[in-house]
């Protein structure tokens, strides 16, 4: 017996040492913390993107650091944003000083983000945000360069371009209402969930919306949760509203979508539904979640430019979905950060910085720029618009995901160029709106 | 119209979690917080059962009843039971039971969001008001289930036992019968109807390993108002707090959000007037 306890006790001992040593087997490699709620689809995005970036640049023989090559290492972390902000900053502060990594990619939720970006900046690491919209995070860079400047926006673009790029869709679909029904004056409902970043997106809808040549009807705020919204519903078919303007980014974009779905409430719904960019959305609505539109990244079968393509067919072979914009941390990545660090042959943050900042590449999802303020001050922000990110409207069609915005040569105004994303399908009215 | 058939829809659901947790805290004392935590449990039973292995629905509906069941009698028997004389102590522990059971749902399932089929597809209009079949089998269940209660509760032996020994567990045990046991199938019949919950109000929503908190919120908010330990009160508080919260959807559609939060403000304005309750059951003080 004694025996047998002494050798547990060796073997114990062993492992805990092997634990400890465990950091230490990474030396030689660049380190690269992969952020994110890695129980929810977004952590998974980022987990999966980056997973594929580090296999392909390793595969290669790794980065070229000068004279040396050297293989990317990934650590997963946990940051459980959507439950606890708090956990989020442990996670990030473990990767600061236990996992010792040399760069960050990841976040999603902004309350967390925020926090984990000021861990980030205290020990000056270069940390690529790939979820979170809010602009302060940017405009905190350009307040405080010094402090900051170790922050770059990766996606999405920020939440006020994501606003005008809904503002963009309804006047496109609200113009199709009109010709295609005769409906002189198309009637909006604004559902939102109730969310502290969505308040200046409803704020900002009630101006616009009169000015696009259409009606607000009334404004709805479920929770975020709600299991049920017939009421709303309800009172939305009362109020005679053909268009529903919804921002949802939780369970209640599923809920809401499938009841309307299932009583074939005679409005199109346009807008931001984060449920339904993804694959199982048709399942979890049982196919009433048809003809939603909402803004989304990335769909089977539309390409923005020449790296989409392989893109997506590498992800969806190796993940079996389609991925989600937080899957961009491929980019960050692969396009951002490795090829700074080859032209600058080091991995010193601030040598890397300068370089990042004056750059415009492409992208699988369009072509980044860095923004710079209106005093010229670095925002380290996404340039939006034509010729470099838009983002798409997807629509679910017939329980197919495709893109319908934008729609062949559109331009947003008589200056700007032409785009033309290869795949685009045609918008399609709900046959229950015909009648 | 619509605030009626909304109101009704929704206090039907919220009674039928209440009751369930307004018995077993009516015979054993037992404020059993993993309540919705069972419905939470039951309702991705059937989703495994339907979805991923093919079941027919109402089987999946029974099956995932039984689970939950047999789950709530191993809780008594290896959690509760040891601590039932600290209520603290029960207290704290059920809400470690339903964190736990949260955790193991995030485990297995991820924080996907999932649904399930309805039993019914499809809906009806009364005078212009759309209303799922779906929503009026829940109605028609809660009514059902009520009745199957009363009928357990009033013309049955066990109901007698159960009912004495909600009026006084002490004088129960010295009339010889095993408080425990009965506490036990109280607990049984509570999860039971925790399960059926999940089985009739799951096609309408959604799927999560949080979807417990929020209806646990409402159900305290029933059983409060309702009195506790009191079924009756649970059944009329429920549909009060349903009423109130489509009362706010309609006349206040910004403040939509506000609906579970005004409810409870109304239970608390009703406290301070009657703070038993409306139907407040007094308990036997301890000897």
């Amino acid at each position: 017996m004694k025996k047998f306890t002494f050798g547990w006790n060796v073997l114990f001992t062993v492992g805990l040492v092997l634990m400890m040593c465990f950091s230490a087997w990474g030396a030689g490699t660049i380190k690269i913390g992969v952020i994110g709620p890695m129980n929810f689809m977004q952590g998974k995005g980022h987990w999966n993107g980056a997973l594929m970036a580090a296999d392909e640049i390793n595969a290669k023989g790794g980065v070229q650091v000068g004279k040396e090559k050297i293989k990317i290492e990934l650590v997963k972390s946990d940051s459980n944003e959507f439950l606890n902000v708090t956990d989020a900053t442990n996670a990030m502060e473990r990767l600061m000083t236990q996992d010792k990594v040399d760069f960050v990619v990841g976040g999603f939720r902004t309350e967390a983000v925020l926090a984990m970006q000021d861990i980030a900046m205290d020990y000056k690491k270069l940390f690529i945000g790939c979820g979170a919209a809010h602009p302060e995070l940017c405009l905190r860079v350009a307040k405080n360069y010094d402090r900051y400047k170790y922050f770059f926006r990766g996606t999405p673009f920020n939440s006020g371009f994501l606003v005008r790029t809904c503002f963009l869709q309804m006047g496109y679909v609200g113009e199709l209402l009109k010709n295609t029904l005769k409906i002189p004056k198309v009637k909006v409902a604004l559902v939102a969930e109730k969310a502290i970043w969505v308040d200046p997106m409803i704020e900002a809808a009630k101006g616009v919306i009169p000015k696009m040549g259409m009606e607000v009807v009334g404004v709805w705020r479920p929770s975020a949760t709600a299991t049920d919204v017939t009421s709303e519903l309800s009172a939305i078919q009362k109020s005679g509203a053909n268009m529903i303007f919804t921002v949802f980014s939780a369970s209640v974009g599923i809920t809401f979508a499938r009841q309307a779905g299932e009583l074939k409430i005679p409005a199109v719904q346009v807008g931001i539904n984060v449920e339904g960019q993804k694959d199982g959305f048709w399942e979890a609505t049982k196919g009433m979640g048809n003809y939603i539109l909402t803004m989304d990244t990335y769909v089977h079968g539309v390409e923005y430019n020449d790296l989409t393509k392989k893109f997506m067919d590498t992800y969806e072979k190796r993940f079996k979905e389609t991925p989600t914009y937080t899957a961009d941390t491929y980019a960050a990545i692969v396009y951002s950060l490795v090829p700074s660090i080859e032209a600058v042959g080091s991995l010193d943050a601030n040598k890397i910085i300068a370089h990042m900042e004056n750059r415009e590449y492409v992208v699988p999802s369009g072509k980044i720029k860095y923004y710079k303020d209106a005093q010229g001050k670095q925002t380290h922000d996404l340039a939006w618009g034509p010729g470099y990110l838009t983002s798409l409207g997807v629509q679910w069609q017939d329980g197919k995901l495709v893109g319908v915005w934008p729609p062949p040569k559109w331009k947003m105004d008589a200056n700007s160029p032409e785009l033309n994303y290869k795949g685009i399908q045609p918008y399609k009215i709900p046959p229950w709106m015909h009648k | 119209m619509n605030i009626i058939i909304t109101g009704l829809i929704s206090g039907s659901m919220l009674a039928l979690l209440a009751i369930g947790f307004s018995l077993i805290f009516g015979v054993a004392r037992i404020v059993n917080i993993a309540h919705t935590a069972f419905y939470m449990v039951a309702s991705y039973c059937i989703f495994v059962f339907t979805v991923k292995l093919g079941f027919n629905s109402v089987a999946a509906m029974l099956i995932a009843v039984l689970v939950v069941t047999l789950l709530g009698l191993l809780a008594y028997k290896f959690l509760i039971n040891p601590i039932r004389e600290h209520e603290a102590a029960v207290l704290i522990a059920t809400i470690a039971l339903a964190m736990i059971f949260q955790e193991v749902m995030l485990l297995i399932f991820t924080g996907d969001y999932l649904s399930v089929s309805s039993l019914i597809e499809g809906y009806f209009q009364i005078l212009g008001v759309k209303v799922f079949y779906q929503q009026l089998l829940t109605f028609g269940v809660a009514l059902l289930i009520l009745g199957v209660l009363w009928f357990l509760l009033m013309k049955t032996r066990l109901g007698l036992a159960i009912r004495s020994t909600a009026e006084d567990r002490e004088v129960a045990n010295l009339m010889g019968m095993n408080e425990s046991r009965l506490a036990m199938i109280t607990l049984g019949i509570s999860v039971a109807l925790a399960g059926f919950t999940g089985a009739v109000v799951v096609p309408l929503a959604v799927l999560n390993p949080f979807m417990w908190m929020e209806p646990l919120i409402m159900m305290m908010a029933v059983v409060v108002l309702g009195g506790l330990g009191s079924i009756k009160g649970s059944f009329v508080a429920a549909y009060i707090l349903g009423f109130t919260e489509a009362l706010v959807v309609f006349l206040i559609p910004k403040g939509a959000f506000l609906k579970g939060s005004i409810a409870l403000s109304i239970m608390i304005l009703v406290l301070l007037i009657r703070p038993e309750g409306l139907f407040g059951v007094a308990f036997e003080e301890e000897r």
